[in-house]
C-alpha cells in the first residue's frame, strides 16, 4: 500500500507521519507538496499536523484553497482512505469534508500531553483492528481542537455512528459531546485532534496508534485482493 | 525620521546625541579617529550597536577568556552561531543558549517568542537541524498581578513560536525570587544536529561573491534592541516598546526548511542569521571574519514599510531575515531554492576586497565604515572589581540552623514552592512531542530525545541555583554547572559540553563586575573537572530595575551523550522492593536553601560547599552502573533537599510509596541542599553487583503502599504522607497561585 503525506507550508508532524508509516508500519510513503495536481498513484492520503500558512487566520482556512485540495476531493469520492489529524483534521473540516467547525480549547491554552480515548466505533476502515469501547492513549498537541456542530449535525453524528474516537475521562479542549474524531459519512474521511502518529513506539510512551494506521492496510489488502 | 530631519554630523557631535544610542565621549572620539572625519548619523547608529555590550562584549570579553573552550570532541568552540561537539557515526550536536530579557519585560510575549526565534536561526544558520527546545526563565514571586501577567505570556510567547515552527520544547526551569521582580530573565536554547560534512560558517569570503538576503521584509522593528538590552531598565522603558520585534513563527519555518535545503548547494559560500543589530552585525561580521568587505545598495533591501532610511534599515531587529554569501554566477540555483518555499532572494550587494562596510541609499554612499572597526577591533574594557560588603557579611556569619518542628507540614510547604512544585501549568503549553524523538518529557532531571537512525539519544538540561551564586558567586558558579551535569547523568548520558548564558546587573558597578568574574572561575573550574568545555554562549549584563540588580544568573545549557537507548534513566521508582540508596551524606548546609527561604523570607549566610573531585567521582560511579544496567531509577537531590527528592521520586510513579530510615540530625537529614548527592533505586537481585560499583548508603525500599514513609532511628514515623496528598500540592501550587486574587 502507498501512502501520501501532504505537506503544506506550515505543516511539522509530516515527518512524523513520514516515519509511522515508513519504520513502524513498513509500508510505502511519499511526501506529496501542496502544489501537487494528482494522487492518482496513492492509496491513501494523510494530511499531518502542524501550522498550515502559520494559521494566523482560522486553522486551516487558507490550506483549504492549496491546489492539493481538488485531488483530495476527488480521492475522497473515489473511496479512499483519508485521514486528516490535528491540522489535518482542521483543514478537512474547512474544506467541507467534515462537518462542523473548530474553536480554541476551553482554556483558551495549547495543551500537550497524552489523553485516554474510547474507541466508539471499530467498524471502520480506520479502527477495525481496535476492540469496540477499548481504552487508548495517544497524545493531543493543539490550541483550537474544541470541536463544535449544530445540534442537527451532532444528531446525525450519533445515528450514523460517525463518532469514532471520544475522551475518556477528562475532556482536554471542551469540545461537543466529548468528540476526539469523526468520520463521514461514507466512511473514508476521519479527522481527529490527538494524533496517533505520535503514539507507534513504546520507547516514546505509547504504541496505541499504530492498531489505526494497521487497520487502514487490512481494509486496504482485504478490497484489494478481490481486484487484483 | 525622515532623511531631511536626521540631524547633521557637527549636531551629533556638538550636541552630544550619540550619548542617547549609548556612546560615550571617548568612543564617539575614538569613532572620528577610525574615520578621520565625523561620522554621519547612520554611521553613528551602525558603531552604537555594534559597540553595544550586546554585540561586542565590551566588557566581558576579559572574563569570557577564562572558560575553557577546547575539547577533543569539540568541533566549533564560541565565536559562530552556535558551537559544535562531535558525538560519532559523522554526527554532531550544535547548540547555543541566549537571553531575551529587556524585550520580555516590556512586551513578554513577542519578547521571549522572538528569543525562540533567534535561537533556533543561530543553530539553522550553522547548517544543523533543530531538534529541541529549552529554556530557562526567572520571575518575581507569583503574588503580584504584574509578575503573573509576566509569567503567563512568557510561557505563552514560547509556546506560540516553538509549537507553530514545529521544534519540540522539552525542557527547562523557572524559578520564582523578588529579586527579578522588575527584570524577569527569559533565556532560550536550541539544540540541533549536523552531519560533520554540513558545518556552515557565517563568512563573506570570494571578492565579487552576491550578498543576498532572504526572508521577512525590514521594518521599523526592533530599531535599536541591541543598544536597548545594553542599558538598564527603568519606569521610561515602556516608552521603549518599540524596540521590541514581532515575530513571525511561520515565516521562521519556511526559512529554516528553505536554509537547511540550500545548506547542501556548493554555491553557497556563508550564512548568518541577521540577529541583534540586524543587517549592521551580519553584514560587518560575515566580512570581518573573512577579511573583505561587504558593499550594499539599501534601495534593493526589501522593506516592509515607505520612506525607511538608511539609519532604519541598518538598525531594525525585523525577525526571520537572513544574510548570505553565494559565488558569483550561481545565483539563479540559491533563488530556485527558496523559490520552493516561496520566498524570495534578493542580491543586495557583494564581496568586495578593501573590508569596508560600504553602503549606498538612492545613489550616493550613506556609510562607509572599516569592517574591523565595527567587529574584531571594537573597544574592550577591563572594568574594575571589588568584593561586596555582603559577601564578606555571609561569609563571616554562623551557619544556620533552622528550627523544623513538624516534617510532614514543612515538606508539604516546601512542595507547594513555586521554584519546586510542579511545572506542569508551563510545559503542558509546549508541544514537547513533536518530531516525534521526545523519550523523556519534561518533568524528569533532563530530557532525553533519541537521534533518529541510530541507537543513541542526546540527554538536554538547563540549570542554575543563583540563590547559591549571590550568596558566593564562585562556589554558586562551580555548583550550577556541577548540578547540569548531574542531570545528565542521572538520565544515563554522559556530559559533553555546555553553553551559557550570563545574566548580571551593570558591569560598572565593580561589586556586579566581582560576582561575574567570580562566577566564570568557579564555573570554569567545574567544567575542566567534569570536561564540559564551554562551546557557545551569550552575555546579558544591565539586568537591573531602577538601580537593583537581579541575583546573578549565569545560565548552564547542558548536551550528553547517551551511548545506547538502553541506558536512558528517569527519576522516578520503578517497581516495589527495588532498595534505595543515597549518594552522599548531608552535612547542616542550609545557607541560599529552599528551607531557608520558606522559613526566613530571604536567603544569607554561606553557600553549600562543594568538592569537585568528590563531584566527578560519584558522577563516574552513577553513569558506570547506569551503563551497566544495575540502577531502576536515579535523581539528583538539589532544593529542598533528601525530603524533597524523594517526594519526586513518587510523584510519576504510579500507585508506589517509599519506606526509608534517617538519623543523626534529622533536620539536616531531610531539608539540607548538600551538594553531590544522588538517590537511587536497585532491583534486589543487584544490590551486590551495585555496592560493588557505587559508594551508597541503603536508607530503605520502595513499597506498594501508594505513602512516604520516613522514619527516625528510633523507628518511629516522623512523615507519613500519601502521595496522592503530595501530589495534590505539588501540581496544584503554581495554578493555584495564578488564581488567586493578588
Amino acid at each position: 500500500m502507498k501512502f501520501a503525506v501532504i505537506v503544506f507550508p506550515g505543516s511539522n508532524c509530516d515527518v512524523d507521519m513520514y516515519h509511522a508509516i515508513k519504520d513502524e508500519l513498513g509500508e510505502e510513503v511519499e511526501y506529496v507538496w501542496h502544489d501537487a495536481d494528482g494522487l492518482d498513484e496513492f492509496d491513501g492520503i494523510l494530511l499531518p499536523g502542524g501550522f498550515s500558512y502559520g494559521d494566523y487566520l482560522r486553522s486551516g482556512a487558507i490550506a483549504r484553497f492549496s491546489s492539493v485540495m481538488k485531488a483530495i476531493q476527488k480521492a475522497a469520492e473515489e473511496g479512499k482512505p483519508i485521514l486528516g489529524v490535528c491540522n489535518g483534521f482542521q483543514i478537512l473540516l474547512e474544506a467541507g469534508l467534515l462537518p462542523g467547525a473548530m474553536r480554541r480549547n476551553n482554556s483558551l491554552k495549547f495543551i500537550c500531553r497524552p489523553v485516554s480515548l474510547r474507541v466508539e466505533n471499530n467498524e471502520t476502515m480506520f479502527t477495525s483492528v481496535y476492540k469496540q469501547g477499548e481504552i487508548i492513549t495517544i497524545p493531543i498537541a493543539h490550541g483550537e481542537g474544541n470541536y463544535y456542530c449544530d445540534e442537527a449535525t451532532l444528531h446525525q453524528l450519533i445515528e450514523n455512528r460517525q463518532i469514532v474516537f471520544r475522551y475518556h475521562g477528562d475532556n482536554p479542549n471542551g469540545s461537543l459531546d466529548n468528540i476526539a474524531g469523526i468520520i463521514n459519512e461514507k466512511g473514508n474521511v476521519l479527522g481527529m485532534m490527538p494524533h496517533p502518529e505520535r503514539a507507534v513506539d513504546q520507547l516514546l510512551g505509547s504504541a496505541d496508534g499504530l492498531k489505526m494506521f494497521q487497520s487502514i492496510v487490512k481494509y486496504w489488502r482485504e478490497t484489494h485482493v478481490v481486484t487484483a | 525620521m525622515s532623511l531631511l530631519l536626521e540631524p547633521s554630523p557637527t549636531m551629533i557631535k556638538e550636541e552630544k546625541l550619540y550619548r542617547e544610542m549609548g556612546l560615550t565621549d571617548e568612543e564617539f572620539a575614538m569613532i572620528e579617529n577610525i574615520l578621520g572625519r565625523l561620522p554621519n548619523y547612520t554611521e553613528t547608529g551602525i558603531f552604537s550597536v555594534m559597540w553595544s555590550e550586546h554585540c561586542s562584549y565590551k566588557n566581558s570579553k576579559p572574563v569570557l577568556k577564562k572558560f575553557p573552550t577546547e575539547g577533543k570532541h569539540v568541533l566549533q568552540g564560541p565565536g559562530e552561531g552556535a558551537g559544535i561537539v562531535d558525538i560519532g557515526d559523522g554526527l554532531a550536536v550544535a547548540f547555543k543558549i541566549e537571553s531575551h530579557n529587556h524585550p520580555s519585560a516590556i512586551e513578554p510575549y513577542q519578547g521571549a517568542a522572538t528569543g525562540v526565534g533567534g535561537i533556533i536561526r543561530d543553530v539553522f544558520s550553522m547548517g544543523a537541524r533543530p531538534i529541541a527546545l529549552l529554556n530557562s526563565l526567572r520571575f518575581g514571586e507569583l503574588t503580584s498581578p504584574r509578575v503573573k501577567y509576566l509569567f503567563e505570556h512568557v510561557v505563552a510567547g514560547i509556546a506560540g513560536y516553538g509549537n507553530c515552527v514545529g521544534i519540540p520544547t522539552v525542557g527547562g526551569e523557572v524559578q520564582f525570587d523578588p529579586a527579578y521582580e522588575g527584570n524577569p530573565l527569559v533565556n532560550a536554547m536550541c539544540v540541533g544536529i549536523i552531519r560533520h560534512e554540513d558545518i556552515q560558517r557565517g563568512i563573506a569570503s570570494g571578492v565579487g561573491n552576491t550578498v543576498m538576503y532572504v526572508g521577512a521584509k525590514t521594518g521599523r522593528d526592533g530599531i535599536h534592541g541591541a543598544t536597548f538590552a545594553s542599558e538598564e531598565l527603568t519606569e521610561q522603558s515602556e516608552a521603549k516598546r518599540p524596540a521590541v520585534q514581532v515575530g513571525d513563527p511561520f515565516m521562521e519555518k519556511l526559512l529554516l526548511e528553505a536554509c537547511l535545503e540550500v545548506i547542501k548547494s556548493d554555491a553557497l559560500v556563508g550564512m548568518q542569521d541577521m540577529g541583534a543589530a540586524g543587517l549592521t552585525s551580519s553584514a560587518a561580521e560575515m566580512a570581518s571574519k573573512a577579511g573583505v568587505g561587504i558593499e550594499m545598495n539599501l534601495d534593493l533591501v526589501p522593506q516592509r514599510e515607505t520612506g525607511m532610511t538608511p539609519y532604519e534599515m541598518m538598525l531594525s531587529e525585523s525577525q526571520e531575515r537572513m544574510l548570505l554569501v553565494v559565488k558569483k554566477g550561481r545565483e539563479q540555483e540559491i533563488y530556485d531554492l527558496f523559490a520552493k518555499y516561496g520566498l524570495e532572494a534578493k542580491d543586495v550587494g557583494k564581496v568586495t576586497g578593501d573590508k569596508m562596510l560600504r553602503l549606498y541609499f538612492r545613489g550616493e554612499v550613506a556609510a562607509e565604515i572599516p569592517v574591523d572597526a565595527l567587529a574584531k577591533d571594537a573597544p574592550v574594557y577591563h572594568k574594575p572589581s571589588k568584593e561586596p560588603e555582603y559577601y564578606r557579611k555571609f561569609q563571616t556569619m554562623a551557619s544556620y540552623l533552622p528550627q523544623v518542628d513538624n516534617y510532614e507540614e514543612t515538606l508539604l510547604s516546601l512542595l507547594a514552592q513555586p521554584t519546586i512544585a510542579s511545572k506542569e501549568w508551563v510545559y503542558d503549553q509546549y508541544d514537547y512531542m513533536v518530531r516525534t524523538n521526545t523519550v523523556v518529557a519534561p518533568g524528569s532531571d533532563a530530557a532525553v530525545v533519541r537521534i533518529r537512525g541510530t541507537n543513541k539519544a542526546l540527554a538536554i538540561t538547563t540549570d542554575c541555583n543563583s540563590r547559591y551564586i549571590y550568596l558566593d558567586p564562585e562556589t554558586g558558579g562551580k555548583i550550577a554547572v556541577a548540578e547540569a551535569a548531574r542531570n545528565v547523568v542521572c538520565s544515563g548520558a554522559k556530559p559533553l559540553a555546555i553553553t551559557d548564558c550570563l545574566n548580571f546587573g551593570n558591569p560598572e558597578k565593580p561589586e556586579i563586575f566581582w560576582q561575574l568574574e567570580k562566577a566564570v572561575d568557579g564555573m570554569s573550574e567545574a567544567c575542566r573537572m567534569l570536561d564540559t568545555p564551554v562551546i557557545s554562549g551569550n552575555v546579558s549584563l544591565y539586568n537591573e530595575t531602577n538601580g537593583e540588580a537581579v541575583y546573578p544568573t549565569p545560565v548552564v545549557g547542558m548536551v550528553g551523550l547517551v551511548e545506547d537507548l538502553h541506558h536512558i534513566t528517569t527519576q522516578e521508582f520503578k517497581q516495589a522492593g527495588d532498595l534505595i540508596y543515597v549518594m552522599g551524606e548531608a552535612r547542616q548546609e542550609f545557607g541560599g536553601s529552599e528551607l531557608q527561604k520558606l522559613l526566613e523570607g530571604r536567603i544569607f549566610g554561606k553557600a553549600p560547599a562543594i568538592d569537585l573531585n568528590t563531584e566527578a567521582k560519584r558522577q563516574n560511579e552513577l553513569l558506570t552502573a547506569i551503563q551497566e544496567g544495575v540502577i531502576s531509577s536515579a535523581h539528583d537531590i538539589a532544593e529542598g533537599g533528601l525530603a524533597v527528592a524523594l517526594a519526586e521520586c513518587l510523584m510519576n510513579a504510579e500507585d508506589l510509596g517509599a519506606k526509608v530510615a534517617v538519623s543523626g540530625d534529622i533536620v539536616a537529614e531531610l531539608f539540607s541542599e548538600t551538594q553531590s548527592r544522588f538517590i537511587v533505586s536497585v532491583k534486589k537481585e543487584q544490590q551486590a553487583k551495585f555496592e560493588q560499583l557505587v559508594e551508597a548508603k541503603l536508607i530503605g525500599e520502595v513499597t506498594n503502599d501508594g505513602t512516604l514513609l520516613i522514619e527516625n532511628e528510633r523507628g518511629e514515623a516522623i512523615v507519613h504522607l500519601p502521595v496522592e496528598k503530595m501530589r495534590g500540592v505539588w501540581k496544584g501550587a503554581i495554578p493555584c497561585l495564578l488564581k488567586s486574587k493578588a
